[in-house]
């Protein structure tokens, strides 16, 4: 404090600092803080409209019945699918999330708005290269681009400004950390959805830095510069690209669970100190999942395999067991403490079902859990793996966690980003209410279908399954599955996407004054928040449903290791 | 609460429920972690990822040369879709003894006859591109790469005709690329 002075004070409360406060939460809103939110959020939602429009091309095509795409133009699709949806998407909308995490909960002040520029910058220019050299037909190499194939060197270059563009970002995120503690804008301990943040941004630095040791050799490569890149090699630093990725996704997706509860229920943790101390356990134990990749390669031995599957004792899986109880065990102490009391479940009755963003936390943390959790640790079981690696099950897998998981938590937080960010409150609230169930609905059939067909031995990333001529009948109804559930699952994107622009351009504005309430549940006479806070057992109704959770992963896990006895021996 | 600040001493010790699922929890994991080790030891079915580096010409020499030595038959393709493979040449190695198959763009050469019972080491490499070895209908799935000889030691259990799908995206031709493992 005594350092700055007071016109260059990172924190809010400092005398002209640009910013306002908000209407409905109280809480001041950093006017560069909210500009960046806004292009970065909306430019993830255009891209998560082309990934999607992809994604049904896609699922048109692998229901055979109905098999629209060429082979040429399926692959093309569905490389242009996961670069959208897994890259373009996510970051764009994290990169909005952290600079809202960092910001608003510490009241402070972004730190650099120059900073700000630059990395949308290069995030947009390498996003729109990447798309653009894909869809000439330069880079038909799926989103992994596995060597020897080789796509246009555009490809890799785009990737690379992306990639370096969000590490500038998160610079700023941190730079915003270190300013907001200087200059006092809060007291005490940052808030447990800004650590959620900084654990995402944390895995994300450790992400990007993979992505730039095997991208820019495979750029140099691709312009004739230097040799070939090892296969082996490139899959293995590739997947500390790939794959951890997707685990500041998880991150930044239970810190938005925390968020979300906390608005619409008045939800906190039931233990600081535990949900914390999970988050560290996401930092330190998620850095060899690319492992999971390379459970049936050649040149890894098995205690290299094994290792690295359990990346010391599962101790991240317990990372994301823990929030699992700790999200709905703070979510039945609030409502017990407003008096919803009946038995086990009288509380879950009384939750706001019909608002879109609680649903949609709700529904995302069933799916994360139930179906991609569950799949996810089986999966990626050492040995288990040989009767599951790039099948249809993978994808049956990762669209229950990044999709049913990340992309509806962070739907449900734009249904409040909107009218808080952007100041104007949604339009065809009835579509709102319906859509997070009908996107559920849908991605919840895909991914059954995807995996039963898997597991028949239907691979992944094909055009066609009739050239073997080995497939059945229930192969096929299963891949009408994932073509019913591509559609519904589409139609649910297509609402939200038509719900946002709309709210953008025909939103009533809301100028002082708090936003359109979406439904929250009342406390009822007679009772005192935090009146359960040093009860131990208020949660009966969570400890049930984990425990229920837990003995559905058992089934799973140990039917199996059975299903994998009944294959010839090998080693 | 989440959003804001934390000014109170925020560590508490897990008790009640929480206590008890976090222990629960943990249990889970070390079963989980102790089931691979067992397995590695006590059950049939590992991924040991046994490999040698070797060029793609040398690994066609070898594989080649092994089909020339013991080839049994020709497979002719009746699936009409699958323009890819018409003709696979049928060869069947020494009871346990080596067999090569080779991945290219866009079949698994040649297809094999082996016999139920007995124990095989099955050299995969790829000529060209990554490769994916799936073999239908047991689902039984492993990565292939150019350079490196990847070796199966593996046991037919049950008789029939069993075809090699390619599971890694290999191109245009990619869905069409087959191969044959007969067991008798």
């Amino acid at each position: 404090m005594t350092t700055a002075s007071v016109s260059l004070s990172h924190s809010l409360a400092a005398p002209g600092v640009p910013k306002r406060v908000c209407g409905t939460t109280g809480l001041g809103v950093c006017f560069d803080a909210q500009r960046f939110i806004k292009f970065n959020a909306v430019t993830g939602i255009v891209f998560l409209l082309l990934g999607g429009i992809a994604a049904l091309l896609l699922a048109l095509t692998r229901w055979q019945t109905v098999h629209l795409l060429s082979a040429e133009w399926f692959y093309r699709i569905l490389t242009f699918h996961g670069i959208n949806m897994l890259i373009l998407w996510i970051l764009f909308f994290e990169v909005a999330i952290l600079y809202f995490a960092c910001t608003t909960p510490l009241n402070a002040r972004l730190f650099s708005r120059k900073v700000a520029w630059a990395s949308f910058g290069m995030m947009f220019v390498g996003a729109v290269m990447v798309d653009y050299v894909i869809l000439a037909g330069q880079a038909d190499v799926m989103m992994t681009s596995y060597l020897p194939l080789l796509a246009h060197p555009l490809f890799y270059l785009g990737i690379i400004l992306v990639a370096v563009g969000t590490l500038v970002g998160v610079f700023n995120f941190f730079a915003t950390l270190y300013v907001a503690k200087r200059d006092g804008a809060y007291t005490g301990s940052m808030p447990l959805v800004t650590y959620g943040a900084t654990a995402a941004a944390i895995i994300a630095v450790v992400t990007l830095l993979h992505g730039a040791i095997v991208m820019i050799p495979t750029f140099t490569y691709s312009m004739g510069w230097t040799p070939q890149p090892d296969p082996a090699w490139y899959r293995l630093i590739w997947w500390g690209l790939g794959h951890q990725s997707q685990q500041v996704n998880v991150c930044a997706m239970v810190a938005v669970w925390y968020l979300i509860s906390n608005v619409t229920v008045g939800a906190r943790p039931i233990n600081e100190a535990v949900c914390r101390t999970a988050f560290v356990l996401y930092v330190l134990f998620i850095n060899l999942a690319s492992a999971h990749h390379l459970l049936v390669d050649p040149g890894v031995g098995a205690t290299w395999k094994i290792w690295n599957t359990s990346y010391a004792m599962y101790l991240a899986v317990l990372a994301s067991m823990i929030h699992g109880f700790t999200v709905p065990a703070g979510v039945e102490v609030a409502m017990r403490e407003k008096g919803y009391t009946a038995g086990l479940f009288g509380w879950v009755a009384a939750l706001p079902w019909k608002n879109p963003a609680f649903s949609a936390a709700t529904l995302s943390v069933l799916i994360f859990g139930f179906i991609g959790g569950i799949t996810g640790v089986t999966l990626g079981t050492q040995q288990i793996n040989i009767i599951a690696h790039n099948t249809l099950r993978i994808p049956g897998h990762f669209h229950a966690t990044v999709v049913g998981g990340t992309t509806l938590a962070f739907m449900g937080l734009a249904y409040y980003v909107i009218p808080l960010i952007f100041q104007r409150d949604f339009i065809g609230r009835g579509w709102a209410r319906v859509q997070p169930w009908l996107f559920a609905t849908g991605i919840t059939l895909l991914s059954f279908g995807m995996s039963f067909a898997g597991s028949m031995g239907v691979s992944r990333r094909s055009w066609d399954i009739d050239a073997q001529g080995i497939y059945g009948p229930a192969a096929h109804l299963w891949l009408g599955f994932v073509g019913l559930g591509g559609i519904l699952a589409f139609a649910g994107l297509l609402i939200f996407v038509l719900l946002c622009v709309g709210t953008l351009l025909f939103g009533k504005k809301i100028e002082h004054r708090a936003m359109a309430d979406w439904g929250t549940p009342p406390a009822l006479a007679g009772t005192t928040p935090g009146s359960l806070a040093h009860d131990h057992y208020a949660t009966k109704g969570t400890i049930v449903l984990t425990l229920l959770f837990l003995a559905c992963f058992a089934v799973y896990y140990f039917a199996n290791w059975k299903a994998l006895a009944d294959v010839w021996p090998v080693r | 609460m989440s959003l804001r600040p934390l000014t109170t001493p925020w560590f508490h010790a897990p008790a009640g429920h929480e206590k008890l699922w976090l222990g629960l929890a943990l249990l889970w994991c070390f079963v989980m972690s102790l089931m691979m080790p067992y397995w590695h030891f006590r059950g049939k079915q590992n991924s040991t990822g046994e490999a040698y580096t070797v060029k793609p010409a040398d690994f066609l020499a070898r594989t080649e040369k092994f089909v020339a030595a013991n080839r049994v038959g020709t497979f002719k393709n009746p699936v009409a879709a699958n323009a890819m493979v018409q003709e696979l040449p049928i060869a069947e190695p020494p009871p346990g003894g080596d067999a090569y198959i080779i991945g290219r763009m866009w079949q698994w050469w040649p297809a094999l006859r082996l016999r139920q019972g007995e124990t095989y080491r099955l050299h995969l490499s790829a000529l060209d591109l990554q490769h994916g070895f799936s073999l239908q209908p047991l689902n039984m799935n492993f990565h292939v790469l150019p350079g490196y000889d990847h070796v199966l030691t593996i046991t037919p259990t049950s008789k029939g005709e069993f075809t090699i799908v390619c599971n890694e995206f290999c191109g245009i031709g990619h869905h069409a690329m087959t191969g044959k493992i007969f067991v008798e």
